[in-house]
């Protein structure tokens, strides 16, 4: 699997090389340049068990077509590293509102797993932003993530996002504390306020829960199912 | 020597000697970056002659015009001669028709001959120099007293200002198509909506434009920091003196790089006798729309002892770029109260009536998907919002429609052929196309025109966004409704959002033309693209039809 996953990796990297390779004035001038967007949330806040940090960064540089995709998380939990996710992808426009993905994702924490990664990204009827991906890992095993969001006014600057992820495992993975079926769900808002687009301050209201068997294996290792965290953070676009 | 070659030999002579006979006027214009404080802020900017804009140029029809042009950026430059008529290695496009952009720290000397007289301007076509400050009038007079007679002249040029660059600017837009639009709806606005006509209607609208993942408040892209009147802000009001009684000539010039607005001087009829530069038959009006890149010349004549406004208010209504006529310096005139803004409706996406203005066009509406039936409530969102000026009732606006050339067209065939031009794009990636392609695309492919042949190209807008569409080199007819030898010549026509608009050319300026949207941004974005003049043996390069087009749906128009 890591064989092919580096295959991938260098093929993907090269369409990138020659998407961007003739550019010139005439040609970036008049649709052919390069740009970038980064979005990077740093979160800190208290739940049922205790505090917890959050930071996620997504964002993509490249022209229309083609991007090099980049996007991750970290969570921590009581100053212990406790779930760690690095993503690299090549992105491709495939339709006016649509990205294809292809990548690989990396995690470190709560193990040592790697995913080739599948996925669209993009923007679905009534503006909700979303990102579905699905992974195979270097055990062979398949799974899939399913994320919303939507972007609503009180007025210019002061909104809400409400949002959900599920995440889905085609089998049990015994390893990774993981059922097979719907295992994990988080649903949440954020309150923001943009104090200018690059900088944006919010608050976030989560509920977050295990479900099926992999809420059955949590119970019987004496760790919670469900959770309620509110956190302070901060959006920055780059 | 036989008589043929002698009446030739004495042509050539002759020929020779008219050269002579012209004058040759000189201009310099040195291109620098500098501080300039315009918002209170100093920020480094483009300056022409050390000015923003730069300097106006004038000149005598029939003139030989030799400007030099220095260039003290960092980057490559270039000088593009808005409306004017000239060899296309002189039109100052780098990489079209001959022209290379002017390399830093080096010289380019434009040398043409004045065909044509007229209000017309001039801007850098590299990267988004424009916006930066690169921009100034050209003005050229008439060789013997022109059809207008005016007791004073002035430029009146407008143009939107912000501190951060050009390339700033884009790439923010690029990062998020939002980014600049402080007039988003809230869902305040929605349940103001369902108060207003009730739950169903609202969540109607509402939910047409969430399936389309369009927004009604795209009415612009960018927002300014400032508008100016000849660089001039509205605290710093720029004023142009009248004795009681006088004829005054304004010539409007929109150099801004993505604003349009609606022009109006309250108080006073405006009697526009000249537009893009092309004469007309004076026609009264209170107000116009001024797309980017037109001009429109008007005449005024304010009898009062008082100020007037030059009131020229964005069609977003983020602002107003503001002047005055007074009979002396210090005076200033009411501000005009800012007007609505207008929403677009779905007949700014094209979901819209015949062009008979009679029966609902439904089966072609390619974006409809709710499939539901028109109410007498849906009538009222089938007229465009973009078009809606909240003109004052028994206010007179300029249409296109009022344009009649004030001299008799010289060419008056019908159209050959018909060339589509589909305006395209996706505001949510900030792609404009048109004909489906970027200027930047490997499949791009040029627009060929036989040389001396008459074509109309017919514009179909499929985006949300006016764009006026600038055609280099030649003037364009507007099929406006008037007879043949009455069509107005335009540079710049301004296709409204879900609309269509046919003008007609004919192809009598040999070489390569860029063809554009004068949105910079836009352009910048890719919506350019070039027009071919030349004699073509046989088979014409094939054009790329517009079934060939993924351009949704198609329109019933003619």
């Amino acid at each position: 699997m890591i064989t092919i996953n580096h295959k991938l990796f260098i093929a993907m990297f090269c369409s990138l090389f020659i998407a961007s390779g003739h550019a010139d004035d005439m040609h970036d001038d008049h649709g052919g340049a390069t740009y970038h967007a980064f979005w990077l949330e740093a979160q800190h806040g208290g739940g049922s068990e205790g505090d917890k940090s959050h930071a996620e960064w997504d964002g993509w540089i490249g022209g229309d077509i083609h991007k090099l995709w980049l996007k991750g998380q970290l969570e921590g939990h009581k100053g212990q590293l406790e779930e760690s996710e690095i993503w690299v992808m090549y992105s491709r426009n495939i339709a006016d509102f649509w990205d294809l993905q292809l990548g690989l994702r990396h995690d470190s924490q709560p193990e040592s797993t790697s995913y080739a990664v599948l996925g669209v990204n993009g923007l679905a009827p009534y503006l909700f932003e979303t990102q579905a991906h699905l992974f195979v890992s270097d055990y062979g095993d398949v799974s899939f993530r399913l994320k919303q969001k939507n972007h609503l006014l009180f007025t210019q600057r002061f909104g809400f996002e409400p949002y959900y992820q599920l995440d889905f495992t085609a089998q049990n993975a015994a390893r990774q504390s993981l059922g097979r079926g719907l295992s994990d769900g988080e649903l949440g808002v954020k309150l923001f306020y943009e104090i200018n687009r690059k900088l944006v301050p919010y608050v976030d209201f989560k509920y977050e829960r295990k479900f099926g068997r992999t809420a059955a294996i949590a119970r019987n290792a004496g760790e919670r199912e469900e959770d309620w965290v509110i956190s302070l953070g901060v959006k920055l676009l780059f | 020597m036989n008589l043929f070659t002698k009446i030739f030999t004495g042509l050539l002579a002759l020929v020779s000697v008219i050269p002579a006979l012209a004058a040759t006027t000189e201009q310099t214009l040195v291109i620098d970056r500098q501080p300039v404080n315009i918002t209170g802020n100093t920020v480094d900017k483009i300056t022409v002659n050390g000015g923003i804009p730069g300097p106006v140029l004038e000149f005598t029809e029939g003139d030989t015009a030799v400007i030099h042009v220095e260039n003290k950026l960092d980057t490559p430059t270039s000088v593009h001669w808005h409306g004017l008529l000239l060899p296309p290695d002189m039109d100052g496009v780098p990489g079209i028709g001959g022209f290379e952009a002017i390399p830093p720290g080096e010289h380019f000397t434009y040398r043409f001959d004045l065909r044509q007289n007229g209000t017309y301007w001039y801007h850098a076509h590299s990267g988004t120099q424009e916006q930066e400050g690169h921009y100034g009038a050209l003005i050229v007079h008439p060789k013997v007293a022109g059809p207008v007679q005016a007791d004073r002249d002035y430029v009146v040029l407008l143009s939107d200002f912000r501190e951060e660059t050009g390339q700033q600017i884009i790439s923010n837009i690029k990062k998020s198509p939002h980014y600049y639009n402080y007039a988003q709806r809230t869902v305040g606005d929605f349940f103001t909506d369902v108060r207003e006509e009730g739950f169903k209607s609202a969540w109607q609208t509402a939910s047409q434009w969430g399936q389309m993942r369009m927004s009604p408040t795209d009415l612009a892209d960018v927002r300014y920091d400032a508008f100016l009147i000849n660089g001039k802000t509205n605290q710093q009001n720029w004023t142009g003196i009248f004795k009681p009684g006088e004829r005054v000539r304004l010539r409007f010039i929109n150099a801004s790089a993505m604003s349009m607005y609606d022009v109006r001087i309250p108080g006073l009829k405006m009697t526009v006798v000249q537009a893009d530069g092309q004469y007309i038959e004076p026609v009264e009006v209170d107000e116009f729309r001024f797309a980017v890149a037109e001009t429109y010349d008007v005449i005024v004549t304010p009898e009062a002892n008082q100020a007037y406004t030059i009131a020229a208010e964005a069609i977003d209504r983020s602002g107003f770029a503001l002047g005055t006529l007074a009979p002396q310096q210090g005076m200033k005139g009411p501000v005009p109260e800012k007007r609505h803004r207008s929403l677009l409706t779905m007949a700014d996406m094209g979901h819209d009536m015949d062009h008979n203005g009679e029966a609902m066009n439904h089966g072609d509406m390619e974006m409809d998907h709710s499939g539901h039936n028109m109410s007498d409530s849906d009538t009222a969102k089938m007229q465009s919002g973009w078009a809606d000026a909240n003109t004052p009732k028994g206010h007179k606006a300029l249409q296109y429609s009022d344009l009649r050339a004030l001299e008799k067209q010289q060419d008056q065939r019908p159209p050959a052929r018909e060339i589509e031009v589909v305006l395209g794009g996706n505001m949510e990636r900030f792609i404009w196309t048109i004909n489906g392609r970027k200027f930047s695309d490997p499949e791009f492919e040029p627009i060929p025109l036989r040389y001396g042949e008459r074509v109309r190209l017919s514009f179909k807008n499929n985006t949300m966004m006016a764009h006026p569409m600038h055609l280099h080199g030649m003037f364009v007819q507007l099929e406006n409704g008037q007879p043949a030898e009455k069509l107005p010549n335009k540079h710049t026509v301004n296709v409204p959002p879900g609309d269509s608009y046919s003008v007609l050319l004919t192809a009598d300026e040999p070489g390569e033309w860029a063809f554009h949207c004068h949105l910079l941004y836009h352009m910048a974005a890719g919506m350019m693209s070039k027009v071919v003049v030349a004699e073509y043996d046989g088979e014409m390069p094939q054009m790329p039809t517009v079934s060939d087009i993924d351009n949704g749906g198609h329109h019933d128009h003619h």
